[in-house]
């Protein structure tokens, strides 16, 4: 692979395992204050499982760039704000739970027409990775697609809350599908799909859902920022989620 | 035959069983004391695992590397999920789950004193861990061989989870004893602070102990409160020693005579107060607890509203 070609996938890599990161670390502040004993349970083993999916792609990461595995700490607890690639989407607070399940609804849904492309990859490691996730994103999908549907159909109340959560959250999913550059060389060489017509398969399915729960899709600009641009939020995310980590750098924790 | 005396030969004949060793079984007979008491239990028990993630979980955004965060999210959802479990063995023996989060909502249900205390360092997860679900095992393993089939079949079950849970404390602890300055001076920390609470989660000495004697009897304790207390202080003194730790205990020494560790006098007066619901977090937790269900509740409406339309 060229630098050309290496740097590029190393962005894309940086960009999908951040956003698992972020996404798991919100779903796991969940934990002991879910609506419901089971979904404690249910939004835990989601923060485990994402967690262990960013894990795979910071190793292929670290892999790429010639560092050992143990380099994606360094990344999650050495890294600043300004150096984070996941989506603002995915850094937001958790809001109640109609936010919550909306917003792992897009990512699943986001993951759910990405991962059989990237199974496909000719970077094998990417493909075998891909392959692995897309087992579980399957119960993912099925969890979140069926608190949309309770949600959106459920009462006045759970539909208004859901409302308000595509109000906020629709203009930023777009950042999900921002086009990155070099992405051309990428596609070419059979690495990472084309987002584009993934973005619209993502936005047949996703309308799809809205339409059955009678939710609207704000006509608001789609959000195609850069990667690099951040919320408040995400540096409020990561001076707690470092806190531990940064007391003593030379420490094995 | 008199409804006295049917009663006398019933618990006779309940009383031969346990003492046979035989379980008793959600549709047997049992006296209302003995369903009471295991009520009681199994209830404080399914509290304390619900309360039981708030200490911990407090960290859980906080876990300084990738495998810790894994291990904490993880060790945290088996405590909802022994939590879960230990509510289904309470309906056995005839009260709903809602019944029994209500009473805890309310303030009415007791649950295990040690959560509430507070999580000051990243120590404490480790501290908990091989200390507070150390002590947790040493009662749950007596409890496994109690009277009440499904009580005792959960226990097993749920030591299995614990014991990895202590081991994972156990491992950060003495690791961290060890490590950086930074570190050993926050384990010491942690250690000054849970040792006395860990060593109340017993129960009180043997002769303050109210219902001790029946609950033995009947095969829902199998061992008093001080001897589960001495088997504990046996097996952590000298592992806590062996790392370098200062256990905060002026009186604490080794009587060569009866090969035990003898502890200074226990605060029960602490303790009680902790119990009366005037410990460092008792209001906070149970605040969250009650937040957690109350902001749940249009959740739950709309769930019950989906179902009834499909």
């Amino acid at each position: 692979m060229n630098a050309k070609l290496t740097s590029t996938l190393d962005a894309r890599l940086l960009a999908l395992a951040d956003d698992e990161l972020i996404l798991a670390h919100r779903d796991s502040e969940w934990t002991g204050h879910a609506p419901m004993l089971e979904e404690d349970i249910a939004l835990a083993n989601l923060a485990q499982d994402e967690l262990g999916h960013a894990t795979l792609w910071y190793d292929i990461l670290c892999d790429l760039r010639g560092q050992p595995d143990e380099h994606a700490d360094q990344l999650v607890y050495f890294r600043d704000a300004a150096d984070w690639r996941n989506a603002q989407l995915l850094e937001l607070p958790i809001g109640d739970w109609a936010f919550t399940m909306l917003r792992q609804f897009l990512f699943d849904q986001f993951e759910w027409v990405l991962l059989p492309t990237l199974t496909k990859s000719s970077h094998v490691a990417v493909a075998q990775a891909a392959a692995k996730v897309l087992r579980e994103e399957i119960y993912h999908t099925r969890h979140s697609t069926a608190w949309v549907r309770r949600l959106g159909q459920g009462t006045a109340e759970s539909h208004r809350r859901m409302q308000a959560a595509l109000d906020a959250q629709w203009p930023l999913a777009s950042q999900l599908f921002t086009p990155m550059p070099g992405d051309a060389a990428l596609v070419a060489a059979g690495i990472w799909p084309d987002m584009t017509p993934l973005h619209q398969q993502w936005r047949a399915k996703v309308s799809d859902m809205l339409a059955e729960c009678d939710l609207i899709a704000p006509a608001s600009l789609a959000n195609h920022d850069s990667r690099a641009n951040h919320t408040q939020h995400l540096a409020a995310l990561l001076a707690d989620m470092q806190s531990v980590a940064r007391l003593d750098p030379q420490a094995d924790w | 035959m008199t409804q006295t005396t049917d009663i006398t030969l019933k618990l006779a004949e309940f009383e031969a069983r346990i003492a046979r060793g035989e379980k008793i079984e959600p549709g047997d007979w049992m006296p209302d004391d003995y369903r009471k008491q295991l009520i009681r239990m199994i209830s404080q028990h399914a509290h304390s695992e619900i309360v039981g993630m708030l200490p911990e979980g407090n960290y859980i955004t906080r876990a300084p590397s990738l495998r810790r965060k894994m291990v904490l999210i993880a060790k945290v959802q088996d405590e909802a999920g022994h939590g879960q479990y230990l509510y289904h063995a309470a309906e056995t023996l005839g009260i709903s789950r809602d019944e029994l989060e209500q009473a805890l909502l309310a303030g009415k249900a007791k649950y295990s004193s040690i959560f509430n205390y507070p999580t000051l360092n990243w120590a404490d997860i480790g501290m908990i861990g091989w200390l507070v679900d150390g002590a947790a095992i040493k009662n749950q393993t007596m409890l496994a061989h109690c009277s009440y089939g499904p009580y005792s079949r959960a226990m097993v079950r749920i030591c299995a989870e614990e014991t990895f849970h202590q081991r994972q404390g156990k491992e950060m602890i003495v690791k961290y004893a060890q490590g950086t300055p930074n570190q050993r001076q926050m384990t010491q920390d942690s250690l000054n602070r849970w040792w006395w609470p860990v060593l109340m989660m017993f129960g009180p000495h043997d002769s303050d102990s109210p219902n001790s004697e029946v609950l033995i009897r009947w095969g829902v304790k199998t061992q008093s409160n001080d001897t589960v207390r001495q088997l504990f202080l046996d097996e952590v003194v000298p592992e806590l020693m062996a790392i370098g730790l200062q256990i905060p205990d002026p009186q604490l020494r080794y009587d060569a005579e009866s090969k035990h560790w003898k502890h200074g006098p226990i605060d029960w007066a602490h303790f009680w107060q902790v119990v009366k619901g005037n410990g460092p977090m008792n209001k906070e937790r149970l605040a969250t607890r009650n937040q957690a269900h109350d902001n749940g509740a249009w959740v739950r409406d709309a769930v019950t509203a989906y179902a009834e339309r499909k």
